[in-house]
């Protein structure tokens, strides 16, 4: 068989690409950049999340943000790795974000502006992206999907934690209230945006879905996600901010109202209230380490 | 519950909870990724070791006070941590330098602790023994790491030595108190840890090749709840939440 | 080589239980063999995954390649003997 009806051969029948297997030159770059993207959202997102360890309410809250937030750190290593194996080191991959070039989840653009914040990103934000991840656990090519199986693992006390501080300030003070009905209403939106643009917009899926590095298109996973958290929201008496959203019988889902792409893809191209503060966080804690690096390699040289 | 043992555990738990706090303001800052994991590792660590001694407090005292209202309603001049887990981060030498010269201290004041006639002390000495016996080999191999690296890190590792060093006899610092412990066997001896950190510290600094400072004036004034400004901020940031909802449950 | 890079790349091993075998679980970056074994730790037991740690770093594991595969694994195929499902044995015969 030639190369490319073996790596065809292999999508067709569920078998896993390795990285040493040939493959052709566009699924890798697909990959490089869907991979790191992945990564990139992991560790930008400790940043949201960062700005509320040391002000979190409880200590109980505390260790159990900073052990998540830290979890974050382990993910974006996971995918790094995973993503060095298509011949990048995770220095280019950094040095692609620092740059711009390589870009991360558009959400992690938007502030956490009180407590709340922490609950619904754990609960909307965590709840999106484990939507996708589980799904991406039978992604083709094989480094990424036992990443995904890690993650999605590691996963599952995040949307919990986060459900559960929305929980209890759903049913707190009335300001509580106010913070968490707030918290739901400015994250509703974009968290549902994280799926992507509707398939038919989205430039890239076509391929993605033939190589199986994506399973399930855009819209479905947003489907499911949506169809599984009204519930949830209806519980602890939260609403979501969509007066368009009702029960479809017939299809046995929620429809729900048109998303705002004009501020999506603004925000993707750098007009969020947070993309420069993120990036400068990120620089100048890399430049802040180089001293740091530079001495470890030293000693290594001399000491092993 | 007993005043001056309730002082004895605040002094323990109020020096991690600070400690702990600073190291949690590294997350997402770290020179690698790895070590951004590994500093908020040992602030969890810290974080527990508070809690145990806070909750063990709430439990003997038994008037509904819990953990949470020792870390969070307590003002500055009645917080008992050594003043140098209060130190700002500065740059990562800064952190490591003050968390090596503490957990040297926490390394052999754990082990002796473990002998306490004061059955839950000696007890949650062996276990927070375990974690600080790491803090120890972390912090201890990037002093040597720093120090035997380049030019430029050997002068910033040593001077943040020097920066810190008259901090550290705070650590040993007793008072009546603490020194009623002692010859009740509750409490371990403070002159015999100062030794042991001493040849400890002079063994990984010349390993590190570096120069131990000169001991010279020395701070002191956390065991009657005297501290530098600095922790009225970091109080600031971490009570914000209880202090600004005080009906709330989180 | 005092250089600003995130040192090397060295694969983890991790032992979860006294008696069975260390399992590859990923890698991590690092300077220097004390370095990667702390990483390790830190990365990959934060939940209590293992009572023991190899790191091997990744330039000194050698590895096949599937060009090779064929020459490598395919004769295995019709030496069937190898497994002990290929005997018969007499009906009836136990314990073996």
């Amino acid at each position: 068989m030639k190369e490319q009806e073996l790596f065809e051969h292999k999508i067709e029948n569920e078998i896993k690409i390795e990285p040493k297997d040939w493959m052709p030159e566009n699924y890798r770059k697909h990959l490089q950049r869907q991979m790191s993207q992945h990564a990139h959202s992991e560790i930008i997102g400790m940043q949201p999340e960062g700005n509320w360890i040391l002000r979190a309410p409880s200590l109980r809250a505390k260790v159990i943000l900073l052990a998540k937030v830290q979890d974050e750190a382990g993910h974006g290593q996971y995918l790094y790795s995973a993503a060095e194996t298509l011949g990048k080191t995770r220095d280019i991959y950094i040095e692609e974000l620092q740059s711009g070039k390589a870009k991360y989840s558009s959400i992690f653009n938007y502030p956490t502006l009180s407590w709340a914040d922490m609950g619904a990103v754990g609960w909307l934000v965590d709840g999106a992206a484990i939507v996708n991840q589980v799904s991406l656990q039978r992604t083709s090519y094989g480094p990424y999907a036992r990443a995904m199986v890690k993650i999605c693992k590691e996963e599952s006390f995040h949307q919990r934690q986060g459900y559960e501080i929305m929980a209890h300030m759903a049913q707190g003070t009335p300001e509580q209230k106010e913070m968490a009905q707030d918290a739901m209403n400015r994250f509703w939106w974009p968290s549902i945006m994280m799926f992507g643009p509707h398939d038919g917009e989205s430039p890239r899926s076509g391929n993605a879905m033939k190589w199986k590095i994506k399973r399930e298109t855009n819209d479905d996973l947003r489907q499911q996600f949506v169809d599984k958290t009204i519930g949830q929201a209806e519980l602890i008496g939260l609403t979501i901010p969509d007066p368009d959203l009702k029960w479809n019988e017939e299809r046995g889902s929620y429809d729900f109202g048109t998303m705002d792409w004009d501020e999506f893809w603004s925000v993707v191209n750098g007009n969020g209230p947070c993309n420069k503060q993120r990036i400068e966080h990120h620089i100048s804690a890399h430049e802040n380490g180089s001293w740091v690096r530079k001495a470890a390699n030293a000693y290594a040289e001399k000491h092993g | 519950m007993n005043e001056s043992l309730k002082q004895y555990f605040f002094r323990i738990g109020d020096s991690n909870l600070i400690i702990g706090q600073r190291l949690a303001e590294w997350c997402s800052k770290g020179p690698t990724l790895e070590e951004d994991v590994a500093l908020t590792n040992i602030s969890l660590d810290n974080f527990g070791q508070a809690r145990i001694l806070f909750s063990h407090i709430a439990e003997l005292e038994n008037n509904g006070k819990t953990e949470d209202d020792f870390a969070f309603r307590r003002n500055e001049r009645e917080f008992y941590n050594a003043l140098i887990t209060e130190r700002p981060n500065g740059h990562f030498g800064d952190t490591i330098a003050r968390s090596f010269l503490f957990d040297t201290f926490q390394l052999h004041f754990y082990t002796e602790l473990c002998k306490s006639k004061n059955e839950f002390l000696a007890g949650f000495a062996e276990k927070s023994l375990k974690e600080v016996k790491y803090h120890f080999r972390h912090t201890g191999e990037w002093i040597v790491r720093l120090g035997d690296g380049t030019e430029e890190s050997k002068e910033k590792i040593q001077e943040s030595i020097n920066d810190l060093w008259d901090f550290t006899g705070d650590m040993f610092a007793t008072d009546d108190n603490i020194d009623a412990l002692t010859k009740e066997g509750i409490a371990p001896d403070y002159t015999l840890i100062y030794q042991k950190w001493k040849n400890t510290v002079n063994e990984v600094l010349k390993r590190a090749t570096l120069t131990v400072p000169e001991d010279a004036y020395m701070q002191k004034g956390s065991l009657d709840g005297r501290h530098s400004e600095y922790l009225g901020h970091l109080l600031g940031d971490m009570q914000y939440l209880q202090r600004s909802y005080p009906d709330a449950k989180w | 080589m005092s250089e600003d890079n995130q040192g090397q790349v060295w694969e983890v091993f991790v032992q979860a239980k006294p008696g069975l075998a260390h399992k590859h679980v990923g890698n991590v970056q690092a300077m220097g063999k004390e370095m990667a074994l702390q990483n390790a730790r830190d990365m990959y037991v934060r939940r209590k995954e293992g009572i023991s740690i190899w790191v091997v770093q990744f330039e000194n594991i050698i590895a096949s390649s599937p060009e090779e595969a064929g020459a490598f694994f395919d004769p295995m195929d019709d030496k069937a003997y190898r497994q002990a499902t290929y005997y018969e044995m007499p009906e009836g015969s136990k314990h073996i």
